[in-house]
């Protein structure tokens, strides 16, 4: 089982982190990269590969990093204008005639305005249209609230069929671009606008639907996803010269969810802690608990956006603002710790 | 010769709107990110609404008899937090504040954090249905003032935006007024390659409006159009004013590139000295 004690290396740390999730040797000194440049990696291959596939975009082509595939794929591009309800239509329609649409906009807008048309076009329909939701979170920063999509998780685990991926970084987000690209179901890809610490390399292992657990300990679980990790492996750490041992989980899909290892990290730690750029309210955390209360009840924290919105800003500021930084991950540890019986 | 404003007047309005730009560029370059293009577009037909056509108090943005001015297009606020900082609503030292941690000028802006916004926006499309409702209540109540909802041409490509259109024309909704930035830019490129518009005045003719098409930096045209559509009966008005995203700054003038981005500080010192000596045409910088 992949949460057993890590042994064979000197140091603490490396002791207690997964040697076969392969993260850079020190994570200290992360390389700095936005998950939508690694999505834009990974559609140029995607795209290589397979001619099926087409790129949609409502008026946001170089922030969505599909200029590339653009260029080099002119004729599998289709400029929407700025209307989102209708790139999720022709989008559908295209997926239902045979092709591998990704269709780009901003999470605020698709799935945030176009809800319905996902829902009933391409969630009820079942056909593999890739929403690309750019610029997720509140580290979108200075643009306000109403460009920070909080609630687009929520949105799309809740529809049969769909698929929710949230990449860690942009390695992982390039991994994820291309396992998209071939898993033919209606799959919502969330990516980042910030550039983030790029945590994990081309042999970290990726599959869809499996959660990894990047460093083992036995107090507690936290289980994040999104570039929030790094503040959890960072707590982690932290905490461990405190001797608090974290269990760090990267559940990257969060529909799927990866139930086999959650439980067992649950039984094993006896406490959780759920980290995500997100309403705590229907996101990452609410699928765990659900998954929990019927499986194995465990005293859980939520860190998140707690039922508020964001606001402008620079990502740090509202990071730490919001409760998501490593500061409050270690609180949330050390209370969740108190409330285990 | 304008029937409904002197020409004294005109002239402060534009030496206004030249000084709108100055605060533009100031405020754009200190916040470090925001829209360029669009504000500077907009700064005459925004100086118009602050300094001569809307019915309000800055004292009392809440006043209940005032027109109101919905901006759709959100992005482009600087123009607006500007004129309403010229007007007196706060102090135009709280502009540097724009799109920081704390501050009322949120980087789109929001009803709840500043007052005399009127509504929230940024998200493309939303404004004209918000404007119909107000116009309609407004209406069933017998009130006098107007509504006037400026929006942006790349919005146009928002299905809902026409949702809105439909609903004015059916309910002739004659006290309301669209305002269209019509600059033909749009983040990814030009209007009528992005997603053409054209024919965009059958387009409302056709969703039983009256359409008025200005020169959108010439105040005297825009304010006869403004009165104009008071006067028509039973029908909204559109005014489709055709501007020139950047406009002011001919080196940017133009160019979709300018759409989303903030001037360096080299830059801004260029353009405020472009602004400030009318494009090089006097020799000492006015203040
Ligand atoms: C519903 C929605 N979709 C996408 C966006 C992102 N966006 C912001 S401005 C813009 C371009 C719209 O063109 P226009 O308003 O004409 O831009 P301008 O002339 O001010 O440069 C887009 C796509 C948005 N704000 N709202
Ligand atoms: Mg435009």
């Amino acid at each position: 089982m992949s949460s057993a004690s890590f042994k064979g290396r000197k140091d603490k740390q490396l002791i207690m982190l997964n040697p076969e999730t392969k993260l850079i040797p020190d994570l200290s000194k992360p390389a700095m990269a936005a998950t939508r440049d690694g999505y834009g990696k990974g559609l140029m291959t995607a795209g290589e590969k397979d001619d099926r596939v087409v790129v949609l975009c409502a008026d946001l082509t170089e922030s969505t990093r599909c200029e590339e595939f653009k260029k080099k794929f002119p004729e599998r591009f289709i400029e929407m204008g700025v209307a989102e309800q209708n790139l999720a239509l022709v989008a559908s329609g295209m997926a239902n005639y045979g092709k591998i649409p990704f269709a780009a906009s901003y999470a605020v807008f698709s799935p945030g305005r176009n809800n319905e048309q996902i829902r009933t076009n391409i969630s009820l329909n079942n056909v593999p249209v890739k929403i690309v939701g750019a610029h997720a979170g509140i580290s979108v920063g200075p643009d306000g609230a109403t460009h920070q999509a909080l609630e687009d998780i929520a949105l799309m685990r809740v529809q049969p069929n769909m698929v929710v991926v949230v990449p860690c970084d942009a390695v992982e987000a390039e991994k994820a671009t291309l396992a998209a690209a071939v898993n033919d179901k209606p799959t919502y890809l969330r990516l980042g606008r910030e550039k983030s610490a790029v945590f994990t390399t081309p042999a970290t292992p990726f599959e869809i639907g499996k959660a990894i657990t990047l460093r083992d300990g036995a107090d507690v679980t936290i289980i994040g996803c999104g570039m929030l990790l790094y503040n959890a492996l960072m707590a982690a750490e932290e905490l461990s010269k405190e001797g608090i041992e974290c269990m760090v989980v990267n559940s990257h899909t969060i529909k799927p969810l990866d139930e086999k290892t959650i439980i067992e990290a649950a039984q094993k730690t006896g406490a959780v802690v759920s980290v995500e750029e997100h309403q705590v309210n229907g996101g990452l955390g609410s699928a765990i608990a659900e998954l929990l209360a019927k499986n194995q009840p465990t005293p859980q924290e939520f860190i998140g956006l707690q039922d508020r919105f964001g606001e402008s800003g620079t990502a740090e500021e509202l990071i730490e603002a919001c409760g998501l930084d490593i500061a409050h991950i270690k609180e949330a540890v050390k209370k969740v710790i108190a409330r285990k019986k | 010769m304008s029937n409904y404003i002197s020409e004294s007047k005109i002239q402060e309005l534009e030496i206004k709107a030249n000084e709108a730009r100055e605060l533009l560029i100031e405020m754009l370059t200190e916040a470090g990110s925001g829209h360029t293009a669009g504000s500077l577009g907009m700064a005459d037909i925004f100086t118009a609404f602050y300094f001569h056509i809307l019915n309000h108090n800055p004292k009392n943005p809440d006043w209940a008899e005032r027109d109101r001015l919905i901006l759709s297009n959100g992005h482009i606020c600087p123009i607006r937090y500007v004129a309403m900082a010229m007007s007196g609503y706060f102090p135009l030292e709280e502009l540097k504040t724009l799109r920081k941690f704390g501050s009322r000028l949120q980087g789109h802006p929001e009803r709840e954090k500043l007052p005399g916004v009127e509504t929230t926006s940024g998200p493309l499309g939303s404004g004209l249905g918000q404007a119909c409702g107000m116009a309609y209540a407004a209406r069933m109540d017998k009130k006098p003032f107007r509504i006037y909802c400026a929006m942006s041409d790349g919005e146009h490509d928002e299905g809902s935006l026409w949702e809105s259109a439909m609903f004015a024309g059916k309910n002739k909704l004659s006290n309301l007024t669209g305002i269209i930035d019509r600059n033909n830019i749009q983040i990814d490129g030009f209007t009528e390659n992005v997603m053409p518009l054209e024919n965009l005045r059958a387009k409302y003719e056709a969703f039983n409006w009256h359409v008025l098409e200005v020169d959108g930096h010439n105040i005297e045209q825009f304010i006869d159009a403004i009165e104009e559509a008071k006067a028509i009966f039973e029908k909204p008005t559109v005014i489709i004013a055709h501007t020139i995203p950047g406009k002011g700054l001919p080196e940017i003038e133009f160019d979709p590139a300018w759409h989303g981005k903030s001037p360096k500080p080299e830059e801004a010192k260029k353009f405020l000295n472009e602004l400030r000596t009318l494009g090089g045409k006097i020799k000492s910088e006015h203040q």
